[in-house]
Parts: C-alpha cells; structure tokens; sequence
C-alpha cells in the first residue's frame, strides 16, 4: 500500500521535473533567439573594424568606438537623426492625443457601435503597409505632405494609434470608476475629475504609451523609405546608404537603431505587460 | 434644512426596469436606510439622488430644490463609496481637503476642518499616510471624514460597511450613528444587511424588485409587516407563514387550530408569527420537532407544521427532542395576517 504511494508520487515528482526542465529549456531558446543577435550587434559595434572582420570572435568588445565614431560623423547621418526624433516626437503626440480620449471613451462610456469601433481599431493592423504606402504615397504628392515629417508622422500614426488606444483603454479601465464619481459629488465637473484624479494615475502609463508610439516610429522603415526622399529618418536612410557600406558600419548603424527602443521598452516594459493582460509586477 | 422628495422615480437599463415608479419622502435630519437583496434596486436609487444616474422618469427634490437635473456637485450631497474612493494619489489630508479646495476656501477654513473631521473620526494621526498604507476600517474612516467634512444637507452612503470584518463593523456601526446624528446631517444609507438597518435607522425602506415594499421604523417593519416579503426578508429566522382556511365568520382554521382573524369574504388567507411569538403548551398548532439548535440564550426548533417547516424560539430551559410532539400556542396579538394573492398584510 505504502510502496504504491510512494512509487505514485515519485513518478508525479519526476513528471514535475521533466516538466520544469521542459520549461527551463524553452525559455532559454526563446532567449537566445532574441538576445543572441543583439548581443552580437554590440559587440561587433564597440569592436574595431578589424575584430569584425577577424575570426575567432572575442566574447566581449574591445570597447573601439572608432566604428561608432565614424558612423556618426558619416555625412547625413546627423539629418537623419533628426528626422527620426521629429517623427517619432510628432508620432508620439498625435497618437496620444488622438488615442487616450479614444481609450477613455471605450473605457468609461457605453455608446451604440462600441464592440465594432474596437473591432476596428484592431482591424487597422491588419492591411499591410505596403499595400498602403504606395497609394498614400501618391496621395501625399497630390497634396504636398510628401517628403515631409508630417506626412511620414500620420502614417507612423494609423501604425501606432491601435496600441495607444488599447493601452489607455486597459490603463482607464483599471481606475475605478467610483474615484471619478467620488471627486465630482465633492465638487468637480467633468473635467476637473479627469484633471484632478484619472490623469495623475494615468500618467505614467500614458507616457509609457507616448514612448511605445515613440518607438514604433522610430523602427518602422518600409513607409519612411517610401514616402521619405531627401527628409529621410534613420532608418531608411540606413537601408539606402549602407547597403555598400563595410560590414562594421552596419554594425554601428543597426546598434544606433535598436539600443534607443531597446531601452524606452525596457523602460516601459511593466504598461507592456498589462496591456497584453500579464500580471502586472 | 435638506429634507428630500422622491417622486415618481423610475429607471430602466435597456430592457431591464431597475426601479418601478418609487416615492419616498425623507425628513431633515432623518436617517432612512434602504434595505433589500442585491439587485432589487437600492444602490440605483441612492445613485439618483447622487445624480451619477439620471432617472428615466420622475423628480428628485433635495431642500425644497428639484435637483434630478442637476449634476452632483450642485445637490449638496456627499457620498460614501462601498470600495471608500479613497484617492490613492493624495495624502489622507489632500483626500479630506479635495471637496473643500474645490469650493476654494481659505486654507486656515480648510485645515481647521480637516484637523476637526479627521478627530471626530480618530484618524488624526493618519493624515500624512496615503491611502495604500491605511487599513480597510482606515481608508473606510478616511472616505467618512471626507464627506463630513463638505458639511453636506445630504449624506448617501453606499454599503460602507459591508467590506469590513465582523468586529471592525460591529464598531464602526455604533460610531457612524453617533458621528451621523450630531452631524444633524440627512442620511441614506444603503445595506442589504437587516442587522445593519435595524440598529441604524430611524425608518427603514425595504426594497423588493425595484419597489418600495414599505416604509416604516425598525420596529413597525419588524412587527407589522406591510407585504410577505418584509416578514420573510427581515428578522432571522423570519416569519413564520401557514395557509388558513375560513372556519366562521371571523375565524380562522390554521394547522388544526381555530384562531379569530379578520372578517372577510374569502376562503383562503395566509397565517402569519414570528418564531419567538409561540409558547410551547397544551392547546396549539400541532408541531413535530426535526432539529434543534442551542443558540444559549435561547433554543431554535424546526419543526413540521402540516408539512411544512415552521421554526419557534423557545426558552433554552426548555427540554424538547427530537421527534417529539409539541403544541405552539400563537401570542393572540403578535399573530398577522396576509392576502395570499396580493402578499399584502389584511
């Protein structure tokens, strides 16, 4: 009786372990899928251009920033910079004005065409940019935005408009309605409650969501390399000038893009994670 | 002066009716709790008093002011919330001071009222602290304070205490009615605990299915019920109910027993008493025990009355088994009688 116990449980307790090893292993994969490559990128970047083209590789750079320093003083990079940051600054304003009054509507108010407004929302991830860029390309030389930040920042707008909304509408849900309520029997409109109470709790995921808006423009290159000719953002411009460029200025050029957004998500990561419904810790 | 007019209030959400045409007139100074089961409505009504829900029909007036189109910042109410509202961004005193900075009164007004709510509440020490250091009874003291110190006509409080553990509720009980009454404040007060509306109200308006079902003092809601349901909803165990059959003019026949009742012309009615109103004795209703229940100041018995379950509280010197046959003698004045077609008391 004892023995079959005892046998019962050790085969649970084995079946436990294969499973925590099972899990153990797959996070791993998934790591390294993900930061192996970023992990080379940097230090191809910080190494000097012979380390990058030598073999073995060192496991850690030598620290040269001569590749870094030569890219940044590459001619156009600096324009391009700034182009990025101009659209990716506008991106992040038009997105959270137009998306946290959205998030909070969806959020506080019950209107006919809720479900399908939602529904909708989601819905305009679903066209490929490409099949959109060239007929707006068009439509933006009709009507001069082509070329202009502007006109590349409204684009980068109907991309990251959806995760605005959706992360102010979770960030709006998860205040509780009584606050509003509370404030305005003590005395507030409308307005003033929102000012009052809702927007100081909202506000750090607000900004956790202008910097999402931030870094999905910053990333994006198909549109930027479409509707862009000579106001182009850095990564298009990359994509066209360092196609020929030796292999360890592509190092440092791919480190000036993905280190900045690598960092505002690892800033904002807890909002992240909420909206996408996981414990929020 | 706030005394507050219900007239003809009536609410539907979409297809569902939350309140059917409710009038209910409150005095200045009155302390009116709305008591039913959840979803019969009581929370809605309160909410349009508030005016964070618009009636679909009817009028609410507050100090001889029609305010249902009001918003509620013009009503001169305040309210208590069931989860406190506690505003987590600002300290114990900024939550205190919020009603009183937006009517922009001068700091020496503010922090005099503060300091003086924040006392009568004992939470004086407490109004650096922000609301995620404070305990439920704590934050719950906060959310009180904060109303009392608007000095509103009105106070709404929505299930304050029902978040609170047992004990801390037994004693905010006693300390809100004492805060409350030297506040002269109007108050509704909206429970679904009957414990709760009997020691705090001075009348108790019991709500069944979006309706006022009656409107009365603890003791005349408890005594006279004005519907079946009020004896069935208030009083633990409730009311006892037995079918009676007309026996005479006048009389009664009700499990074997012959009893006088009102004189009408029908065949059927409802016989109506509370456990503790029978007396175990030699002539009554004919009873057999099923389970007892030592409650130490006194005994509860379940017994069958012609098939049913009729429960009695009887002295706990009384020595009954079960099993056991036994004659409950109704007290000829506590017995009530009810319409079986329109629950109403005859």
């Amino acid at each position: 009786m004892s023995t079959v116990a005892e046998t019962s449980a050790a085969a649970t307790t084995d079946a436990r372990k294969a499973g925590d090893w099972l899990l153990v292993a797959t996070a791993l994969l998934l790591c390294i899928w993900v930061l192996l490559p970023i992990y080379l990128l940097i230090i191809n970047a910080l190494s000097s251009p012979q380390d990058v083209t030598g073999f073995p590789k060192r496991f850690f750079p030598s620290f040269d920033l001569g590749s870094l320093a030569f890219f940044i003083n590459f001619a156009g990079v600096a324009r391009a910079l700034w182009n990025s940051v101009l659209v990716a600054t506008l991106t992040m304003i038009l997105s959270i004005g137009f998306g946290a009054p959205a998030g909070y509507a969806l959020s506080r108010f019950d209107f006919p065409g809720k479900g399908v407004f939602r529904f909708l929302v989601l819905m305009t991830r679903a066209f490929p940019l490409p099949l959109l860029a060239l007929p707006l390309a068009v439509m933006f030389i009709r009507t001069g935005l082509d070329d202009t930040a502007l006109g590349l920042a409204l684009v980068h707008t109907t991309l990251a408009l959806p995760f605005a909304v959706l992360i102010t509408f979770s960030l709006f849900s998860g205040i509780p309605v009584e606050l509003e309520e509370a404030a305005w029997t003590l005395g507030c409109t409308r307005w003033q409650a929102f000012r009052k109470v809702i927007l100081p709790l909202a506000l750090p995921g607000i900004a956790a969501s202008a910097v999402f808006a931030f870094t999905i423009s910053w990333n994006e290159v198909f549109a930027a390399a479409v509707l862009t000719i000579e106001n182009r953002t850095l990564t298009a411009f990359l994509l066209q000038s360092l196609g020929e460029s030796p292999l360890y200025l592509k190092f440092a050029g791919g480190a000036a893009l993905v280190v900045p957004a690598l960092i505002f998500i690892f800033a904002v990561r807890k909002y992240l994670f909420a909206m996408w419904g996981i414990a929020n810790r | 002066m706030a005394e507050i007019a219900i007239k003809g209030v009536a609410k539907r959400f979409g297809g569902f009716t939350a309140l059917h045409q409710v009038d209910l007139a409150i005095a200045d100074q009155e302390f009116m709790v709305l008591l039913g089961a959840s979803g019969c409505g009581k929370t809605t009504l309160l909410r349009i008093v508030a005016g964070l829900e618009t009636p679909s029909r009817g009028e609410v007036w507050i100090g001889g002011r029609r305010v249902d189109h009001l918003p509620p910042r013009d009503r001169g109410i305040a309210m208590v919330f069931q989860n406190y509202a506690v505003f987590p961004h600002l300290t114990v005193f900024e939550n205190i001071a919020f009603g009183l900075r937006m009517k922009k009164l001068p700091q020496a007004d503010v922090e005099r009222r503060v300091n003086r709510t924040a006392e009568l509440m004992h939470i004086e020490q407490l109004l650096k602290r922000y609301s995620g250091q404070l305990s439920g009874g704590q934050r719950q003291r906060v959310a009180v304070a904060r109303a009392l110190a608007m000095e509103p006509d009105v106070i709404l409080m929505d299930e304050p205490l029902s978040n609170l553990d047992a004990l801390l509720r037994l004693e905010m009980r006693a300390e809100l009615k004492g805060v409350l009454a030297a506040s002269k404040t109007t108050t509704i007060y909206v429970t679904h605990d009957q414990v709760e509306a009997m020691s705090l109200a001075d009348r108790i308006a019991v709500m069944h299915q979006g309706r006022i079902v009656q409107a009365a003092s603890p003791v005349e809601v408890y005594r006279n019920p004005a519907a079946r349901f009020v004896g069935s909803f208030i009083g633990n165990p409730p009311m006892n109910f037995l079918p009676a059959s007309k026996a005479a003019n006048g009389s009664w026949s009700v499990a074997g027993l012959t009893l006088p009742g009102p004189k009408l012309d029908r065949q059927k009615i409802e016989f109506a008493i509370r456990p503790e109103d029978v007396d175990a004795g030699d002539n009554g209703l004919q009873a057999t025990v099923r389970v007892i229940e030592p409650l130490g100041p006194h005994t509860l018995i379940t017994c069958d009355v012609e098939g049913g379950l009729f429960r009695a509280v009887l002295d706990s010197s009384a020595t009954v088994a079960v099993g056991d046959r036994l004659r409950l003698a109704p007290k000829p004045d506590r017995i009530r009688w009810f319409d079986p077609e329109t629950t109403n008391a005859l």
